[in-house]
């Protein structure tokens, strides 16, 4: 009836991950009671659950980010202690099989559920607004697409509870990810929620290149784009190409762990190189999904808070294109120690190298954008800068690890984690972090408290260096990563020192929590009542803050590059008085019902409980159904409602 | 002005040049047994690429940081000494420079990998020295077995080798990934079930050199290490004949057992191996061979190998 599931599944003879699940499980209950006796379902139901506005969907998929971002940042606050500790004969205080879930678990949580949502969350709020438009091109797939990524984080997380999660490192390699290797449900887990969540991103890389292709404002030509949409253009292109990938390699080794096929098993004609190969060929153009937004932001940033136009356009734009299309031919360097040959490595090795020059121009031209400007030291900047310094570095160590004989001594050492970790925080997480409090006002109609936001930043920025520069050392002192325990007492100075890092970045966490509290209580006095509070450039400054669900009452007419500071130039008047009424998508409830349905699908498969799957399969398949059939997907907002919305907010800028 | 620049010049240096000798002594203890202390050619090669793609590499960065920090710094709103170019967003030869810059360090640093990448090719035997020793290396859960086909011995987690002769070591995996690492002595490779890896090393003196596995494995991956023991000729020829005393001997049901999942094994030594056995272990595993043609394949490599 119920499949492998008993209640053995429930971990009772684990203290740390039982107390974990309680505490999550209280937490979640008490979130419910609070919204029930507050009364706050229909308004969450209503404006948010069945949202098909993209800038909801955009706070959604951030806030599904920071949320997921404490439970990764746990996970790794966890290793650091446990790796701090078992020196020597020491075995520190997680037993193999536990410590082996935890870094698998970081790992798929930091790249799938925290730095995926947060680029897509930023380029979901902003690209429609960038490009002077009402909406994306497929409202209803975009909530969609949110509610099957929070499937695969709410699977991943009920690992937590019932179950186990994968004990095989964030990619699952094969044969170790085979049934014959890893029997539980650990892998199970793994691949169902990426599947569904991978299902998710795809959909949302078609919608969002859709919109970006065919719905710009009159006169916002590709030349004038900002270069953010270039960046979301590069991203989400990778996305429509890369995540099919992805799909078809899990699908290949779900077939190997259901239906006892060979695709990657050691027997019967499997080879677990080919998967290797393949999970990369997602996984390279993976990073560049997740960087190349980040380089967007910091594009706006540097630009605004110089007061100048972004310096050399045209070369960002060719920089981000050529990333786009190198980031598929690099894969190979993940694996240079697998014996290819010399010529094989070379050819990685030499295309890798190549990468650096546009991200290398990239850099220049941020310097020369600041060259001749006034720059505003604000925390959107701060987290550009300290991303400059950073990144620079990380490209270095990368370049280094690309040359093959120096990977052959430093692949899968503390030095590699070190790389990504310095790419990945300095370059993703900085970027978000500056997104967030660059366009946060524009989101909510206040801005965020600065003296925080700097106290975080300065956490984060010194707390990474703490953290990594000693795994670069452990790299080059010959220490391999995923060790639950070591002999060398000698590397533990070095894993200490990185413990307290981590717990500097953990102040830094902290820092940005009071930040949001301290800045949602103190709102009414930090309003934003210009709808331009940084003096910005691109047309997304040039709506109220928040924005209205329609964006634009009348679409903005684009005449060149940072559309809206050349409207500011001309003295274009940004009220009308004239109004036709709009279109707008009406809410819909089918991502909310069909992740309802996918949800039961992934627990059903994962646990071998077939009627369950098949209950879901054609509840999901219904829910298709149903939308497609809709009588009425659009309402219309009439020009007086418009022009009632418009009024008032021009009042108060009148008054002023 | 010439001469006193001469005479000046080597006193100059010497403090300095003493002071990074010192400093690369500090290092290569607190570094030891990792890359930066490398104990054979191999590894002493790839830490000369290393440190000579870290210069080129700082050359262009420590200048790019610098001038990030000076640049905000100087361009901050309140310094209004600074130039102030508000439409300024485009300079060709500024362009043309900052694809250059880039594009000629890749340049460079790409005909090191390409070359470095051929040179030090993991297969690529090493013609120096003594004839090369031969080891087959096979990843168990969670030990590593060491065959030595020409001295008919085996050990696990334990690898003596005679100090300053070739290594020739072929890997392969009894069941999942694993990556063979003796750090001091330089490149790591896959061991991989079904295949068969080559990999060539040399220490070049006496010495106890850690090595371990660099790919997870699973439950038992943190205690995959063993100790790789340089001895002198002298002393691996007296090794392998104590070796061969014992009465212990690896053949398939030896194996068998061996195989099965163990971890923090004391090293042990087996005095006799089956011929071939390297070869099943591969046969076994590989893609496409069914058991039954296993042991086809198998019977076929205990009579051809030695």
């Amino acid at each position: 009836m119920f499949g492998k599931l008993t209640w053995s599944a429930i971990p009772f003879d684990q203290p740390i991950p039982l107390a974990a699940s309680a505490f999550v499980v209280v937490a979640i209950l008490g979130l419910i009671a609070l919204i029930s006796v507050k009364g706050w379902w229909p308004y969450l139901w209503s404006e948010w659950i069945t949202s098909v506005d993209h800038k909801r969907i955009g706070v959604m998929y951030f806030v599904l980010g920071m949320v997921m971002l404490l439970r990764g940042f746990i996970d790794a606050l966890m290793m650091r202690s446990q790796q701090a500790l078992a020196a020597g004969g020491a075995m520190g205080y997680l037993p193999p099989g536990h410590y082996d879930q935890i870094f698998s678990a970081h790992g798929t949580i930091m790249i799938f559920f925290v730095a995926m949502p947060f680029v897509i969350g930023l380029m979901n709020f902003v690209v429609p607004l960038q490009l002077g438009v009402r909406d994306v091109a497929f409202p209803v797939l975009n909530s969609v697409s949110f509610w099957l990524t929070a499937t695969g984080v709410l699977l991943a997380n009920l690992s937590l509870v019932i179950g186990e999660f994968a004990k095989t490192g964030w990619l699952a390699y094969p044969p170790l990810s085979e049934l014959a290797y890893s029997p539980g449900v650990g892998v199970d887990y793994y691949l169902w929620s990426l599947q569904i969540a991978g299902l998710g991103t795809l959909m949302f890389g078609v919608n969002l290149v859709t919109t970006i292709l065919k719905m710009r404002a009159p006169g916002m030509n590709y030349t004038r784009m900002p270069i953010f949409c270039w960046t979301a253009l590069a991203s989400t292109l990778l996305m429509v190409a890369a995540f099919p990938i992805l799909t078809a390699t899990f699908a290949m080794l779900l077939l190997d762990r259901y239906l006892g096929m060979h695709f990657f098993t050691n027997a019967g004609g499997g080879n677990a190189m080919m998967y290797i190969n393949l999970i990369w060929a997602w996984g390279h153009p993976e990073v560049y999904i997740l960087i190349l937004p980040a380089f967007g932001v910091f594009s706006e940033v540097i630009a605004t808070f110089s007061g100048k136009p972004l310096f050399g356009y045209r070369s960002m734009v060719v920089a981000t294109m050529a990333i786009c299309i190198l980031s598929f031919l690099v894969w190979l360097h993940h694996f240079f120690t697998m014996g290819a040959g010399a010529d094989v490595n070379g050819f990685f090795g030499v295309m890798t190298m190549i990468i650096a020059v546009p991200t290398g121009v990239k850099v220049f031209n941020w310097l020369f954008t600041m060259y001749g400007g006034r720059v505003r030291f604000n925390a959107p900047i701060l987290w550009s800068l300290g991303f400059m310094v950073t990144f620079v570095i990380g490209g270095m160590t990368g370049v280094l690890l690309a040359v093959p004989p120096a990977d052959f001594v430093l692949h899968n050492s503390l030095f590699l984690v070190a790389h990504f970790h310095n790419v990945i925080i300095g370059g993703v997480v900085f970027g978000v972090m500056a997104g967030y409090n660059y366009w946060f006002p524009k989101a909510f109609g206040f801005t965020l408290d600065e003296g925080l936001g700097k106290a975080g930043f300065w956490c984060w920025l010194i707390g990474f260096y703490l953290a990594f520069m000693p795994l670069y050392a452990l790299g080059l002192m010959g220490m391999t990563r995923r060790m639950q325990h070591y002999a060398n007492p000698a590397w533990q100075p070095f894993l200490i020192l990185a413990a307290v890092g981590a717990v500097v970045i953990l102040a830094g966490v902290g820092f940005q929590i009071a930040q949001l509290v301290v800045s949602i209580e103190t709102r009414d006095r930090r309003r934003d009542l210009t709808g331009d509070p940084w003096n910005g450039r691109t047309l997304e400054w040039s709506t109220p803050s928040p924005p209205p669900a329609y964006n634009f009452a009348v679409m903005p007419t684009v005449t060149g590059i940072d559309a809206w500071w050349l409207m500011k130039k001309a003295g274009q008047p940004r009220a009308h008085t004239a109004y036709e009424p709009i279109e707008a998508p009406r809410n819909s409830a089918a991502g909310f019902v069909a992740a309802f349905f996918a949800t039961m699908i992934g627990f059903a498969m994962i646990w071998h409980i077939w009627w369950l799957a098949i209950i879901g399969l054609f509840g999901a398949f219904a829910v298709v159904l149903a939308s497609a059939w809709r009588a009425r997907d659009e309402e219309i907002i009439p020009a007086a409602e418009i022009a009632k919305i418009e009024g008032a907010r021009a009042a108060p800028e009148g008054a002023a | 002005m010439g001469a006193r620049a001469t005479r000046g010049g080597p006193g100059a240096i010497r403090p300095l040049r003493r002071l990074a000798v010192c400093g690369l002594a500090i290092l290569t203890c607190a570094f030891a047994p990792g890359p930066l202390a490398p104990a054979g050619p191999v590894g002493a090669a790839e830490r000369i690429i290393l440190l000579d793609s870290l210069a080129i590499m700082l050359a262009i960065i420590v200048p790019v940081i610098v001038a990030i920090l000076a640049f905000a710094w100087w361009f901050r709103a309140s310094n209004t000494r600074a130039v102030h170019l508000p439409d300024w967003s485009y300079s060709g030869r500024l362009e043309f420079i900052v694809w250059s810059i880039p594009a000629m360090v890749v340049l460079f640093l790409g005909g090191i990998g390409w070359i470095s990448s051929h040179d030090l090719d993991p297969a690529r035997p090493l013609n120096s020295g003594p004839p090369a020793v031969e080891v087959q290396v096979v990843a168990l859960d969670w030990k590593w077995l060491f065959i030595y086909p020409d001295q008919g011995v085996a050990s696990v987690d334990a690898l003596v080798l005679p100090a300053g002769a070739p290594v020739r070591f072929r890997l392969t995996s009894a069941s999942v990934m694993n990556s063979f690492f003796v750090p001091a002595l330089g490149s790591q490779i896959y061991a991989m079930a079904g295949m068969t890896t080559s990999l060539n090393l040399k220490a070049e003196r006496p010495g106890v050199y850690p090595g371990l596995s660099a790919q997870f494995s699973g439950d038992g991956f943190s205690d995959m290490r063993f100790d790789t023991l340089a001895v002198t000729p002298d002393q691996f020829t007296a090794w392998v004949a104590a070796v061969k005393a014992r009465r212990a001997a690896l053949d398939q049901g030896a194996y068998a057992s061996l195989a099965r999942p163990s971890s923090n094994l004391a090293p042990f030594t087996y005095g006799a191996v089956t011929p071939g056995l390297f070869g099943w272990i591969v046969a076994t595993t590989a893609p496409g061979n069914s058991p039954a043609e296993a042991r086809v394949v198998a019977a076929a490599s205990a009579q051809g190998a030695p």
